[in-house]
């Protein structure tokens, strides 16, 4: 709102402001807008004006062996991956949670460095000590260097969720005679589940667009979307890429959404709580 | 689950002797201790395993000299004793004839002649010609055959070759990746002139880094601040755009920039029709594309941050400024900046350490003068298999992400990364 005693100068300013944030927004969404229509492109270059309209760069994606495989393969490796790293990291984030000792917040960097350390470093690594033991080439090699790569953020949103959690449930369940065992299932679980389940998206997201350490440790046995795509790119990009890019978008926006209404729906219990 | 109730009756009411109750105390944090540790160290074994004990490998890999060990044990052994000025004793080239021709053959010998190459040009062949005219013929001495094999061995600066490596550490690697080498004499000297290309790959990564790191700063300032003054109606759809690229496929942004800076892209034709240019601009295979790229991609970054902390900046600090007469220019540069800081601090310390890592943007869209440090570790693993350059390249951008990701756990505390991820 632009206030009545504004000067007219103030006044040029709050449209100006606003034009150049609507210009940051048009860079941020013109790519992913950009890129969906080419992939019903009719002919095979990626280009303004259209010439026609055809589904085939989809069946192109569908029927074509290496992209099959390619996504096959990222079907295996990612949901694998994100369940490793939820299992992980959310018993760690209660643990965080819990307890104090000298330490913890090195500890705690520590456990989230997989987020930062440049991925061609864990790439080269995890091929050096992984080919010799047979793990280089393999799904298992590949699942677990994901689900390090996907802990940090499980660990993360869990750590956030705990934050508004109330402990006196877990003593209140014990007390009334639950098991640890029980008590995490029915009482922690449940509660920190929107923390547990956006981490799990986060793991998921960042396996499924992972492509440099894949590069070094996968075989052409284990090529995954993004690899597929990488050689795609580097090769020829062809409308069956645009194909690719809509419906990993399509993908992401479902992802979006999700975590959204999980957010609203924590917020919605947690301000019904107090 | 039917758990009968005593499950959990503590221990010391049925103890013979009583604890005082600061005893029993003492004991439960030492038992939740234990317990909630035992939930943390599953995953810290398992980062150990896949994570730390594979970078620490690599690290070491930098500072490795195995090649010339293995093979010549024995040699390197009595090389370590030799004064390095006079052509060694008998007793070398007795130890390094047997050792040749226990080895020669062997992967063992191939990787120390390789070795010994990368030191001096020629001296796998020199190794390989040694290795033929073994074992010496009866009668002679082992010095005597290898002078026959080649003269080279007469003269002490070839053995040096060896002692240099004599070793089973080096800092040949570390050296050589900050353009820096040992001279004949062992002294650390300036390298060549056409192998001295890493201070540069270095200053570009943190150059660009820098660079992208600022247009971030520019661009995302202003919209984050949009964002944390509008009713949270309009700040939550403001937010999809922001976090829809976030969540959307590198590679497929990469691919749509690709699409979009072609030469008969959107973006030169849009140019072309408002007569901004005749010809249409080179944006991609060039540095343009890949800033371009880039800023895109790290833009959440810097806007998530900067958006947490401007949420939590009440607009009466500048109200109260302006209404006691500071200009607004001002009272936003003293007043709401300062405050802000934090966010710029973790939004630009994020971005930064995030970009210098960056390998398949410049891959992608760039051209060979736009490669970071991250290509030339994979193009050392990949294409010339020399570990110990791609590892001393690897610790060298690892020690500088290491100290910047210090600094900002300093600033945010390693909890807050939550915010960002949100």
């Amino acid at each position: 709102m632009i206030a009545t005693y504004a000067t007219p100068l103030e006044r040029v300013w709050h449209y100006a402001f606003r034009a150049i944030c609507g210009l940051v927004l048009v860079f941020l969404m013109l790519p992913i807008l950009v890129i969906a229509p080419l992939s019903f492109n009719a002919d095979s270059f990626l280009l303004y004006p259209m010439s026609g309209f055809s589904f085939k760069w989809y069946e192109e994606f569908l029927t074509s062996p290496a992209w099959r495989q390619a996504f096959m393969n990222s079907c295996i490796v990612s949901p694998f991956a994100t369940l490793l790293a939820m299992a992980l990291g959310t018993p760690a984030a209660v643990g965080l949670a819990r307890i104090e000792f000298p330490g913890k917040a090195l500890l705690t960097s520590i456990l989230i460095s997989p987020m930062v350390v440049p991925v061609v470093i864990v790439g080269v690594a995890t091929y050096l000590v992984f080919a010799p033991i047979g793990l280089s080439g393999s799904y298992l090699g590949l699942i677990i260097v994901h689900a390090a790569l996907g802990v940090p953020f499980v660990l993360t949103t869990v750590t956030a969720t705990l934050q508004g959690f109330d402990f006196n449930l877990v003593r209140a369940a014990a007390s009334l005679g639950a098991n640890p065992l029980t008590t995490f299932f029915r009482v922690t679980l449940p509660l920190v589940a929107p923390g547990v389940i956006s981490g799990g998206l986060f793991a998921f997201g960042t396996s499924f667009d992972e492509v440099v350490v894949t590069l070094f440790l996968a075989g052409p046995e284990q090529s995954t979307l993004p690899r597929q795509m990488f050689a795609g790119i580097r090769e020829n990009i062809s409308p069956t890429i645009a194909a690719v890019a809509t419906i990993l978008t399509i993908l992401s926006t479902f992802m979006l959404i999700t975590l959204e209404w999980l957010r609203r729906r924590s917020e919605r219990l947690r301000s019904q709580g107090h | 689950m039917s758990t009968p109730s005593t499950l959990t009756m503590p221990e010391a009411i049925t103890a013979e002797t009583p604890m005082s109750l600061k005893e029993q105390l003492a004991r439960a944090e030492r038992l939740k201790k234990l317990k909630y540790g035992a939930l943390i160290l599953p995953l810290v074994l398992f980062l150990v395993l896949t994570f730390i004990w594979p970078i620490a490998a690599l690290l070491k890999r930098s500072i490795d000299n195995p090649e010339i060990v293995s093979a010549f044990p024995a040699t390197s052994e009595l090389l370590r004793q030799w004064d390095g000025k006079n052509a060694p004793p008998d007793a070398v080239f007795a130890a390094f004839a047997d050792e040749i021709v226990q080895h020669k053959g062997s992967p063992v010998f191939a990787a120390a002649a390789k070795r010994l190459n990368m030191e001096l040009p020629g001296f796998r062949s020199l190794m390989m010609k040694t290795a033929r005219a073994l074992p010496p013929t009866a009668g002679a001495s082992a010095r005597e055959a290898l002078v026959e094999a080649d003269p080279r061995w007469e003269e002490p600066a070839t053995w040096q070759y060896l002692a240099r490596n004599a070793s089973p550490y080096t800092a040949r690697y570390l050296l050589a990746s900050v353009d820096r080498k040992y001279d004949d004499a062992g002294n650390v000297v300036q390298a060549d002139a056409d192998e001295a290309i890493y201070v540069n790959v270095f200053a570009r990564t943190f150059g660009m880094s820098a660079i992208v790191t600022a247009f971030c700063l520019l661009l995302g300032f202003p919209l984050a601040y949009l964002m944390a003054t509008q009713p949270p109606r309009i700040a939550n759809v403001l937010m999809i755009f922001v976090v829809l690229p976030f969540w959307t496929s590198i590679l497929v942004r990469v691919a749509a920039w690709l699409v979009l800076l072609q030469s008969e892209g959107l973006v030169n034709k849009a140019l072309m029709l408002f007569g901004l240019i005749d010809q249409p601009l080179e944006l991609v295979f060039n540095s343009t594309g890949v800033y371009i790229a880039m800023v895109h991609i790290l833009l959440p970054f810097m806007i998530l941050p900067l958006y947490s902390v401007m949420k939590g900046i009440s607009p009466s600090y500048v109200r109260a400024a302006v209404s006691l007469g500071c200009p607004p220019i001002r009272s936003f540069w003293k007043v709401y900046f300062p405050l802000a800081l934090p966010g710029v601090g973790a939004g630009c310390l994020l971005v930064f350490i995030l970009c210098m890592g960056y390998y398949i943007t410049p891959a992608l869209l760039g051209s060979p003068k736009e490669q970071m440090a991250s290509y030339f570790v994979a193009f050392y693993t990949n294409q010339t298999i020399n570990w110990g350059m791609a590892a001393a390249l690897s610790a060298i951008l690892f020690a500088a992400t290491l100290v910047l990701y210090i600094v900002y756990t300093k600033l945010v505390g390693g909890q807050d990364m939550a915010a960002r991820a949100r």
